[in-house]
């Protein structure tokens, strides 16, 4: 159950909100791209409380959600060879490939290891000489720079028994890939706070003048949502397109020098596949050829089958913004966090599970 | 996962080479080793966002504090106290 005095500061939510019911004139859909961010709106009751014809919609920034079935079959493979220790962020275990989950394989006696940051599988395997130590590197642009920070160090270490299973999703080729389906209802964009501490907002300079969005850059919580929904619906009323930076407190516009080095001294740009989407080109990075010594995929000669999607999960139609998770047929029904038949119902970042988890337990505050 | 939790730098070890430079960081009173690499310009007492073991921006106290109870009453926290 929430309440408005929950918020940090019920007072200025409450102004929020009540400006934003002022503001609008006209339905709106407007897409958060983190899944941080949908979980903090659905958990904080946001969506109950917005008036009824603003509409969000719950994009594909959630690593969990986003990374092929073929990429998890290829950690899966790997964990089960001998001598391979395979490091991984704990979302990731429970995320079903195309017959088990990494934490399945694990339970019957592979080595795979949780850890919190990368740099800690650099660390086992300068501890672990006699095995092939490899980090399933996932996540987007915020996780990019700390996964290469572990190739270089690994190279400056000369640590050789070392390499990363590279699956980086990147944002802005997402975002033009959903604007271009012939079905988009998009109006405008929250880009991701941390994304943009990272890479900064030149990049979305281009998308917002060619597809006439407004991206406004927002932060994760409550308050900094609302701001950010406000400041995007002030746009639409005007029949404006710009990209405006609510989380200047984190976010310049420049983004992180140092951050982006690391990326372009180990990744190269690539085609990916997106779990429920598609391929999407450039839109991943992939350990370039100068570090091809780090690339799991070279070291172990990876050659998967594709594998295909399961037909039954609607996740990629959520993420495009053309469904919601309670249109799914298997919503808590057949999947469930318990047992998900889909990736959005693994992780709480992911759409599905922040519904079954958060929604309902919704109450509107009379007072507002 | 996606998230960067913010801390303090309570120390920076002396390191040749930037690449390992790290600090110890106080997560509200939960202490880590942290990559300050990519913040060259944070010194002893500044506040970092942290994501994954590596701060990748400087950020004032207030909203360090603020940013800091939010997550911990969410349960974002607890992957640092995991460790
Ligand atoms: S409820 Fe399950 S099956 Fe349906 S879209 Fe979500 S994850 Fe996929």
């Amino acid at each position: 159950m929430k309440y408005l005095s929950e918020y940090r500061d019920a007072e200025q939510a409450r102004l929020y909100f009540n400006e934003i019911r002022r503001v609008t004139t006209k339905p709106w859909t407007l897409m958060e791209i983190c899944g941080g961010q949908t979980h903090s709106l659905v958990r904080n009751g946001i969506l109950d409380l917005l008036p009824k014809y603003i509409t969000m919609v719950h994009g594909p920034g959630c690593p969990v959600c986003v990374t092929s079935v073929s990429v998890i079959d290829e950690a899966i493979y790997l964990a089960q060879q001998d001598n391979v220790i395979l490091c991984s962020f704990g979302d990731m275990l429970r995320v079903p490939g195309s017959g088990k989950s990494l934490l399945e394989i694990k339970v019957k006696g592979a080595d795979v290891r949780i850890l919190y940051s990368p740099l800690e599988a650099v660390q086992i395997a300068r501890e672990n000489p006699g095995k092939e130590v490899v980090f399933f590197a996932v996540g987007f642009e915020t996780t990019a720079p700390a996964n290469a920070l572990s190739v270089i160090q690994a190279h400056k270490l000369g640590i050789n028994n070392y390499s990363i299973l590279a699956s980086h999703v990147t944002v802005p080729p997402a975002m033009e890939a959903l604007l271009s389906d012939k079905e988009n209802k998009i109006d405008a964009f929250l880009a991701a706070g941390h994304v943009c501490t990272i890479m900064g907002t030149e990049e979305y300079y281009p998308i917002a003048a060619k597809y006439k969005v407004p991206v406004v850059v927002t932060g994760f919580e409550p308050l900094d949502l609302l701001q950010g929904i406000l400041m995007t619906i002030l746009q639409l009323e005007k029949g404006e397109y710009k990209v405006e930076n609510q989380y200047a407190r984190s976010v310049l516009r420049e983004g992180n020098k140092p951050a982006k080095d690391s990326i372009q001294e180990v990744f190269t740009i690539t085609d990916r596949t997106w779990r429920g989407i598609g391929l999407i080109s450039s839109s991943g990075y992939e350990v370039n050829d100068n570090y091809k010594k780090y690339n799991a995929r070279v070291k172990f000669s990876l050659a998967m089958p594709f594998a295909e999607e399961n037909n039954d999960c609607i996740s990629g139609d959520i993420m495009k913004g053309l469904k919601k998770p309670l249109q799914c047929p298997n919503f808590g029904g057949r999947c469930k966090p318990e047992h998900p038949v889909g990736a959005p119902m693994v992780s709480s970042e992911g759409a599905c599970a922040a519904y079954y988890h958060y929604s309902g337990a919704v109450e509107l505050n009379p007072t507002i | 996962m996606c998230l960067a939790i913010p801390g303090k730098i309570l120390s920076i070890s002396d390191t040749v080479d930037e690449t390992f430079k790290t600090g110890k960081v106080s997560f509200g009173g939960i202490t880590n080793d942290v990559n300050l690499c990519m913040v060259p310009d944070a010194v002893i007492n500044d506040y970092v966002l942290v994501h994954v073991g590596v701060a990748i921006s400087r950020i004032d106290e207030e909203e360090a504090k603020i940013t800091f109870e939010y997550l911990k009453q969410i349960g974002e926290t607890n992957e640092l106290e995991n460790k």
